[in-house]
């Protein structure tokens, strides 16, 4: 149990063992580990960052979305305007269209009626200098006769 | 597990003293010249596997995902880091922090040698090889652990003098812990009396440190040792029980299976605290007083 010369030998030993591991052991592990830690942590950094992107994305998102709606409601209040505008329109064209119609199929029945009239008038007329043609006729001259009995038939 | 000797007629005394030589050869004249060439064969033996072992593992570390025995490495490689962080505040990945891994490592190792048993290890292993009284455990060899508490105390005043320099440690040497003399002008009969007695602080500081960086290495190197040592003996003691007959076999074998469990956290704690002594010291040469 003296002290010998094992002393300065394990001594060696151990400064050996020390140098071997400050050189090729630490550092590899040390890299390792740091860069893995580093990794660990760009990526926890990413995470937050994807997180707080996906919040402003949502939130955008929904302010799109109330947007479109209104939008869509606003057109579809301009369509349902228009739409009832058009019936009106249609609705307007068409009573001015039957009135037109309507005074166009008066104006022939005048037309008819006066034509009838017309037609009767002369047929009357016609009766009326035949009747007095029979009654008058030795005593009158029809071509003399004839003006005062076309002015006759006019005022009829 | 020390049956095998009841066979062979030894007293008590012969089979310790069997047990607790260690094989020393002569390299010189005088005391000192002898080798304890087991203590220095297993120490290097193991010292070569464990380091070589993580060196393996270090080599091909990746900053990937660890396989089973990277984070094992990495493990122990962080348990060792945080310590040193707690202590040490300077640049400690440039050295202290792989000299703690080595000394805890190395001496965890050694101490593990303990746990073979003595004699199975006598009769089946080192006898086949030709080798007697082959002791297994480094650490109960005070060469080793003086050897490592030296390494430290040197590596300790080596630290002191690149920190503080030359003068620093000197002056520290001389003027800590107590404070350096005044020798300020005396306003007063007992100033002047003061004054005349304040150079013997110098001495009071001197030898102070003196006790101080002779202890270290002793209280340091003696409490593995001693640990250890201990621990063999203890195992010895009930070697020689088992040896006495059937009870003792049995006696002997629930007592060798119980020290042994016990025996796990005095090598373990051994490690440790040889490992943060060598830390703190390390740590301590770095400050100034």
């Amino acid at each position: 149990m003296n002290i010998n010369f094992t002393l300065i030998a394990q001594a060696i030993a151990f400064a050996v063992l020390i140098w071997f591991t400050v050189k090729f052991v630490w550092p590899p592990l040390l890299s390792a580990i740091e860069t893995r830690q580093k990794e660990i942590a760009d990526g926890l950094a990413a995470a937050q960052e994807g997180r707080s992107a996906l919040e402003v994305a949502a939130k955008k998102s929904e302010i799109t979305l109330n947007e479109a709606k209104q939008k869509a409601s606003e057109i579809i209040g301009q369509a349902e305007k228009r739409g009832s505008q058009i019936v009106e329109d249609a609705k307007g064209t068409a009573k001015i269209e039957g009135e037109r119609i309507i005074a166009s199929a008066k104006a022939e029945i005048d037309q008819e009626v006066n034509r009838a009239k017309e037609g009767l008038r002369s047929q009357v007329s016609a009766l009326a200098i035949a009747g007095a043609e029979k009654i008058l006729r030795k005593e009158i001259n029809a071509s003399a006769h004839s003006e005062m009995l076309s002015k006759l038939a006019a005022e009829l | 597990m020390a049956t095998e000797h009841a066979e062979q007629a030894l007293t008590p005394t012969s089979y310790i003293t069997e047990h607790l030589t260690f094989n020393a050869k002569p390299i010189g004249d005088g005391g000192f010249w002898m080798l304890n060439y087991d203590s220095l064969v297993m120490s290097v033996l193991l010292g070569v596997l464990v380091m070589g072992l993580i060196w393996w593992v270090a080599r091909g570390a990746t900053a990937g995902v660890p396989s089973k025995g990277q984070a094992f490495v990495e493990l122990v490689f962080g348990f060792v880091d945080e310590q040193v962080k707690n202590i040490f505040h300077g640049n400690r990945h440039s050295f202290i922090a792989p000299t703690a891994l080595t000394v805890f490592l190395w001496v965890l190792a050694m101490n593990a040698m303990d746990f073979l048993p003595v004699d199975v290890m006598h009769h089946f292993v080192y006898a086949p090889l030709g080798l007697e009284h082959w002791r297994s455990v480094p650490t109960s060899d005070i060469n080793t652990t003086f050897a490592l508490a030296l390494a430290v105390w040197i590596l300790m005043i080596f630290f002191s003098i690149k920190v503080k320099g030359l003068g620093g440690w000197i002056h520290e040497l001389f003027c800590a812990p107590f404070g350096a003399p005044s020798f300020a002008v005396p306003k007063s009969l007992f100033g002047a009396f003061g004054t005349l007695l304040s150079p013997l602080l110098f001495v009071a500081n001197f030898a102070f440190n003196l006790i101080e960086y002779i202890s270290k290495p002793l209280s340091h190197s003696l409490r593995l040792f001693g640990n250890m040592y201990a621990g063999e003996v203890i195992f010895l003691l009930i070697g020689l029980w088992a040896a006495t007959g059937v009870t003792g076999t049995i006696f002997g074998a629930i007592l060798g299976a119980g020290w042994s469990i016990f025996h796990i956290l005095i090598v373990a704690l051994q490690a440790f605290i040889f490992m943060m002594l060598t830390v703190v010291y390390l740590a301590m040469a770095h400050e100034s007083h």
